[in-house]
């Protein structure tokens, strides 16, 4: 197994982490976590491919600077959200927060 | 054995892996984080040891191991480890002092529920400070700087519980960044003008004469140089992380953290990071020295501030009521002396006042600590006293740790350490006022620190905790001898007679004088020193006070005087009026157009939509509906069997959208990717 393969698999990993905790957790925040888990499990894919692959290199780098700069304002809105979620709900349960049902 | 540069990130590395160790355990499991932390340390403080000899040892006095981090079109940033005996005995310093409190704190902290998270988060805050003091790169330092932020944030803040603690944790971060964002653009402009942020790149660092003759000689509007500017720059930072005035704020609130915290913060790792960068930085703040026609030298800045901070801490502390507070406020003295030394030219002296101060006040530090444990967390020395009998201990190291504050002569390494920085400032040629200054904040000092000990550790008790207090266990008492052993004994390193200290920080051999020349100025600040003790003598200890309401007897004298000392001068109040103020009126601005401008147009657009809506609606009403509705029964229905699978549940939905994932996924693996 080259470097690439085992980076590849650590980032899968982390990716299924972030998802598990996104589909499982039911507070709004460790669900937050979960999506920014899978952005930088997204981030590592481009570093790796950057370091180990061919092709363009500074592309790479250059998105998961991007990347971070947008998970940054991401979780900025996020954490924004829950706080609002909480003060209309004072709760931050996303099971609670199921009023645009049909 | 010896540790080159190569190798020096270990010394940062072992305790950021304590700290990962820490965090990944669960919270029960206590013991591991304690124990991998003092692993960590003790390895750490092993390789700094060996890191000082290979220093020591190197003639050619500075050795660097640089390499690519990335790069992003033409430009690669580089980082590096630098190996100098500046680094070399900060490390050893700090490793020394983080030590001794990592086992100090196993003691104090040893009912807490979440000791194992605080002994993580101190692994996190050691290291931070080791990686700023090995690196070789001005970005690499500022990273490890921040890092030293947020750790401070986390443990200054550790007790979040209590709304003060969690103040003061937010209070640190933000006036720390105020000074940090000068510390970025510095770091940005220097890299703008030199194209590399690594301090020594064998002639192509910033700290190198090519670059430093480039920036001396570059000159901006006003006949500012380029140089004098940066240096400012990286001033601003260093002076909120060193707490000089004006950031100096939230350094006594800062003593909301568990005791050990404060000891760490005040002796080896967050202020001294500050003149730290300031003595790293020396050649690029001594760069404009040789311009005769610039409108200000950056040194002269900084022997302003220094002085006015040593200053402004010396008469606050003399009306603080809280043990802690007291030597908070010391600490921002301190502090001012050190940047005073290094305004005035004599970085080495800062460096050296640094070294002993780490210990001296560590120990004063722990002293206190050992005092607030024993009787179950007073902190007001109104309501103690009396405890020299009862915590002999603590009361021997504490009085050593005080007499190294006031500089006692000849026997306590305050003396030399203070001494130093004296004669620097007393050659400067520019102005006398630093050298005034630093003489009457050595009388304050020696007259707040007499008030303290008399009214801690004499006369009788004054509640009922005090009365019933004794010494903590080995773990405390140990590294209190410890570090008055290294109160003492540190101040030997660089007298006058035998520099050697001086002339192993600086590179040069610095002639050793006799006593003839620094005789007078001793003389001059022995008396000075003992005519504060007197006063601070005269003041409380002639007759103790005996209850823990009477009034101070300054108070009693000038209590204007002293309102507005134990108030603080109202600069915190200030700040709240002014930048406080003003983020309020921005934000109410902001409020305000969003409300009612931006608000008001879409609500117009929005009533406009309705009205047409309106309109529609009645035409509507009379005409088509009757056609749709039949329609539409069959459609609501149908949509209302569908709806069923709207749940509402955000988590819910994801799944579906996952188990779909999968299952191209699983498509796409059998049926192969074209």
């Amino acid at each position: 197994m080259n470097p690439l393969h085992a980076w590849l698999l650590f980032s899968s990993a982390l990716f299924c982490v972030g998802l598990a905790a996104v589909l499982i957790r039911g507070h709004a925040i460790l669900v937050l976590l979960g999506v920014e888990l899978m952005l930088n499990a997204a981030n590592l894919n481009f570093i790796a491919f950057w370091r180990y692959g061919s092709g363009n290199a500074e592309v790479g780098v250059v998105f998961v600077l991007f990347s971070i700069a947008v998970a940054a304002s991401e979780a900025a809105v996020g954490l924004a959200l829950v706080i609002a979620l909480h003060r209309h709900l004072r709760t931050v349960r996303l099971s609670a927060a199921n009023r645009l049902k049909g | 054995m010896t540790l080159t540069a190569t190798h020096l990130w270990l010394i940062p590395a072992l305790p950021l892996a304590a700290a990962a160790i820490g965090a990944a355990m669960p919270r029960r499991a206590k013991a591991v984080p304690i124990g991998a932390a003092l692993v960590a340390m003790t390895l750490s403080w092993l390789l700094s040891c060996a890191a000082l000899v290979g220093a020591l040892t190197d003639p050619s006095g500075r050795s660097v191991a640089n390499f690519d981090w990335f790069s992003a079109g033409t430009a690669v940033i580089r980082l590096g480890w630098l190996l100098d005996p500046l680094t070399a005995f900060m490390g050893t310093l700090v490793c020394t002092v983080s030590l001794l409190v990592f086992i100090f704190s196993t003691a104090y902290l040893r009912d807490d529920p979440r000791i194992g998270r605080f002994f993580c988060f101190l692994s996190l805050f050691v290291s931070a400070m080791l990686g700023l003091l090995v690196a070789n790169s001005l970005l690499l330092l500022f990273i490890c700087w921040e890092l030293v932020g947020l750790s401070s944030y986390l443990l200054i803040g550790f007790w979040y519980e209590k709304p003060a603690a969690a103040a003061a944790a937010k209070k640190a971060f933000i006036t720390t960044r105020v000074g940090d964002l000068g510390l970025l653009i510095g770091l940005l402009w220097l890299y703008h003008a030199t194209g590399t942020s690594l301090f020594y790149d064998g002639g192509a660092g910033v700290l190198e004469s090519p670059a430093l003759g480039l920036l001396g000689s570059t000159l901006l509007p006003g006949g500012w140089a380029a140089s004098t500017a940066i240096g400012l720059l990286l001033f601003c930072g260093a002076a909120g992380k060193s707490g000089q005035f004006p950031l100096h704020i939230w350094l006594p609130d800062a003593m909301e953290g568990p005791t050990p915290v404060s000891a760490l913060i005040h002796a080896a790792t967050m202020v001294a990071a500050g003149v730290f960068l300031m003595a790293r930085v020396f050649p690029l703040m001594a760069a404009d020295q040789g311009l005769a026609s610039v409108p200000m030298h950056a040194l002269t800045g900084v022997a302003v501030i220094g002085a006015v901070t040593a200053l402004l801490g010396a008469f606050l502390a003399v009306a603080q009521t809280d043990i802690k507070r007291v030597l908070a406020y010391s600490t921002v003295s301190q502090l001012g002396y050190m940047m005073l030394a290094v305004g005035v030219g004599s970085w080495v002296a800062a460096i050296f006042h640094l070294i002993t101060h780490a210990f001296f006040k560590a120990l004063l530090f722990l002293g206190a600590g050992s005092v607030i444990h024993a009787t179950h967390h007073e902190q007001d020395l109104r309501r103690l006293g009396g405890l020299a009998g009862r915590m002999r201990i603590t009361f021997v190291t504490f009085a050593i740790g005080s007499g190294a504050l006031v500089g006692l002569p000849l026997v306590f390494s305050g003396f030399w350490s203070k001494e130093a920085i004296l004669h620097a400032a007393e050659v400067w040629p520019v102005s006398h006022l630093p050298f005034v200054a630093g003489m009457t904040g050595v009388a304050l000092t020696a007259f707040y620190m007499t008030r303290l000990v008399i009214e801690v550790f004499f006369g009788q008790a004054r509640s009922e905790s005090a009365a019933e207090a004794h010494e903590g266990p080995g773990s405390m008492t140990v590294p209190l001898a410890l570090l008055a052993v290294g109160a003492i004994g540190l101040g030997w390193l660089g007298t006058p007679l035998w520099p050697w200290l001086q002339s192993r920080l600086s590179g040069t051999a610095v002639p050793a004088h006799g006593l003839g020349e620094s005789l007078p100025l001793m003389v001059i600040s022995t008396t000075i020193v003992l005519l504060g003790m007197g006063a601070g003598w005269w003041c409380y200890g002639r007759t103790p006070r005996k209850d823990a309401r009477a009034i101070d007897p300054l108070a009693r004298r000038w209590p204007a005087v002293y309102g507005a000392l134990a108030a603080r001068l109202g600069l915190d109040e200030l700040y709240a009026a002014t930048v406080g103020r003003l983020l309020t009126a921005s934000a109410g601005l902001a409020c305000f157009l969003d409300r009612w401008v931006w608000g008001g147009l879409m609500g117009a657009a929005g009533r406009t939509a309705e009205a047409a809506g309106e309109i529609n609606q009645g035409m509507d009403e009379d005409g088509l509906n009757a056609g749709f509705d039949h329609g539409s029964e069959h459609l609501r229905s149908g949509a209302r069997r569908y709806s069923r699978a709207q749940t509402g549940d955000v988590q819910g939905y994801l799944r579906a959208v996952a188990m779909g994932l999968a299952v191209v996924a699983l498509l796409l693996i059998w049926g192969g990717v074209r």
